[in-house]
């Protein structure tokens, strides 16, 4: 029964290694990999709905039992955004089906892109700091091939920013996990929890709490973003929106596990967090504002995102959790949806600067319209998906007081506003300068996986309810850090 | 011996920060291999260094050597021989490309 836990990991990789034999085949590659998604994700729906029945699973590989073997543990909060990492990527992949050409494809393509879907979900779901590790390395050097793959000299240039950064990052990372081990002695994440409460978290793990909020603050683009816009807008547009939905977010996600389950007890981390979120926000902003090309706007937008969901980190209470989960989830599927609407305006114009295009609702009214649905989504105006989770973290931010926060997050929310209503009413508003002979064809193909993210954005909007259970119980184990520990060390604490 | 090892560390983290720091892609990639020993020698050095048994009961379990950090640096060697590798073909690549190295400071807007 738990080892349904392994298999969003496992089964991309395995079926990854699969098609490496079958490059020839494109149609089968296309066909293979849409299945391991779905199974994947279906697979996580079924372990969610587990997980709320039955409480939080876990997985020992080779039974040797916690704290001495590695072990993926699922929980709502994991479960959650390992199910919206497998159903974003597998309609981004639908994208890329139309939009890849066939001599990338052949380059291992769709080898790369389940090994880095595996990753993701291998960093969502394992217990082990170690292997937390692991899987971040996993689903970098799959997005190392992605980025690269195509070989423009923007990509090669980007890409070489990329990777250095990101080996920088590894490198505190093992640094961290070495200091770790060092003064604990031990990598469960749960038995670290546990043990940094029997010794207190003095100076010595503070200062390691930081190594590692340096480390995941990379990754996800908490203030140290300036590597993020130049090397999500230079891939191709499948790519860069599957950097954009997921990449960051396990940044984001390992930063949730590290300070709300491990480094709890010093609340100045947690102040640090909330002037790095504010900042990044402010910064994103300033940045989103500043671009006149469009996929340099839409990385910023990400930007703010992450400064928005820390702030969640940053306030740490129980409505808070439930906002920040919701808003995280809605930001995987929304931002993938504007990475793919951005890349479809460049694709059909060949154009990226919105200044130079206008009045492209005529030619493509159904990408002006649902430009016009996400940007609303992403503003946070209901019924659509990104309003709870902007209504939850409000409430948690008035209940421990942190009025600065909420008026940055909220302001910033104009900021994105602003941002993506500057597009939308210079290019797809006004005259059109192209006319009915000369414009590009919209594939309907091309339209179906846009349509599939509006309609799970509009859905998710609407039936929140459904999602409500789900979330509130990722968001008890995210404030109550004792139900993760006990559910992996049995109910004896040592 | 663990002061030493220490020291060590010290210093090939000061030369590869010099490697990385300069403005030739080549440096730069052997900067992060050289880091990349200093952060397993450290790893090494934070398990605890001593001669002692392998870790196998009823063998003299008393005095085991702790094998994590070993097992922790054999992985790490592995990916970042691997991400070094990449690397590598990735500003040959470039080189072809450019005919050149390249260079990664002084853009136009900048």
């Amino acid at each position: 029964m738990n080892n349904l836990l392994v298999v969003p990991m496992i089964l991309p990789i395995l079926m990854g290694v699969l098609l490496v034999f079958l490059r020839p085949y494109i149609r089968l590659q296309r066909l293979v990999s849409v299945i391991t998604l779905a199974l994947s994700a279906g697979v996580a729906a079924y372990c969610l709905v587990h997980i709320h029945q039955t409480g939080i699973m876990r997985l020992d590989f080779g039974d040797w039992l916690p704290p001495h073997g590695i072990l993926f543990v699922g929980d709502s909060f994991a479960m959650l955004l390992v199910l919206a990492a497998c159903v974003v990527s597998g309609i981004i992949l639908l994208y890329a089906f139309v939009t890849t050409g066939v001599e990338t494809e052949k380059m291992f393509f769709y080898p790369f892109f389940l090994f880095l879907v595996a990753g993701v979900n291998g960093s969502f779901l394992t217990g082990d700091l170690f292997n937390l590790f692991v899987c971040f390395e996993v689903m970098l050097l799959a997005s190392y091939v992605l980025l690269t793959l195509g070989g423009r000299k923007t990509q090669l240039k980007e890409g070489i920013t990329y990777v250095l950064i990101n080996v920088l990052a590894s490198w505190f990372f093992l640094l961290g996990v070495a200091y770790l081990y060092g003064a604990i002695g031990t990598l469960n994440m749960a038995h670290i929890a546990v043990r940094v409460s029997e010794v207190g978290q003095g100076p010595l793990l503070t200062l390691i709490s930081i190594v590692f909020l340096l480390v995941f603050s990379l990754k996800a683009g908490l203030l140290l973003y300036f590597w993020l816009p130049g090397s999500y807008a230079a891939p191709p547009t499948a790519v860069a929106a599957l950097f954009g939905a997921l990449l960051t977010k396990v940044g984001i996600y390992a930063l949730y596990r590290m300070f709300t389950l491990i480094f709890v007890h010093d609340p100045l981390i947690f102040r640090m967090i909330g002037v790095l979120a504010i900042v990044t926000m402010v910064g994103g902003c300033l940045g989103a504002i500043a671009y006149s090309d469009i996929r340099q706007i839409v990385s910023y937008n990400v930007i703010i995102s992450v400064g928005f969901v820390l702030a969640g980190l940053a306030i740490s209470n129980q409505t808070a959790f439930q906002g920040a989960s919701y808003y995280l989830v809605h930001d995987m599927v929304s931002k993938a949806l504007l990475f793919l609407l951005a890349g479809t305006v460049v694709y059909l114009t060949g154009r990226s600067k919105f200044t130079e295009l206008s009045g492209l609702i005529r030619n493509y009214p159904l990408v002006g319209w649902l430009f016009f649905l996400t940007m609303l989504a992403i503003a946070g105006i209901p019924p659509l998906s990104g309003f709870i989770g902007k209504v939850y973290l409000g409430l948690g931010a008035i209940e421990t007081g942190s009025y600065m926060l909420l008026a940055v997050a909220f302001l910033s929310s104009i900021g994105v506003l602003y941002s993506l209503l500057r597009i939308f009413l210079n290019s797809f508003w006004g005259e059109t300068t192209i006319s009915e002979d000369d414009q590009v064809p919209f594939e309907k193909s091309l339209g179906l996986p846009l349509v599939l993210l509006a309609t799970l954005v509009v859905g998710m909007g609407i039936g929140a309810e459904l999602l409500a259970p789900y979330i509130q119980d990722a968001a008890n184990t995210l404030s109550d850090p004792e139900l993760y520990i006990r559910a992996v060390l049995g109910d004896d604490l040592e | 011996m663990e002061t030493l090892i220490t020291l060590l560390v010290g210093v090939l983290v000061a030369v590869g920060v010099y490697l990385l720091l300069s403005k030739e892609m080549l440096r730069m990639i052997l900067g992060t291999a050289i880091l990349s020993h200093a952060i397993h020698l450290l790893l090494l050095t934070m398990g605890g260094l001593k001669k002692g048994d392998v870790p196998l009961l009823q063998e003299s379990a008393a005095e085991y050597t702790d094998a994590l950090p070993q097992a922790l640096i054999l992985t790490a060697i592995v990916i970042s021989f691997a991400v070094t590798a990449f690397l590598l073909v990735l500003s040959y690549r470039v080189y072809q490309e450019s005919g050149r190295g390249l260079e990664l400071r002084g853009q136009k807007d900048e």
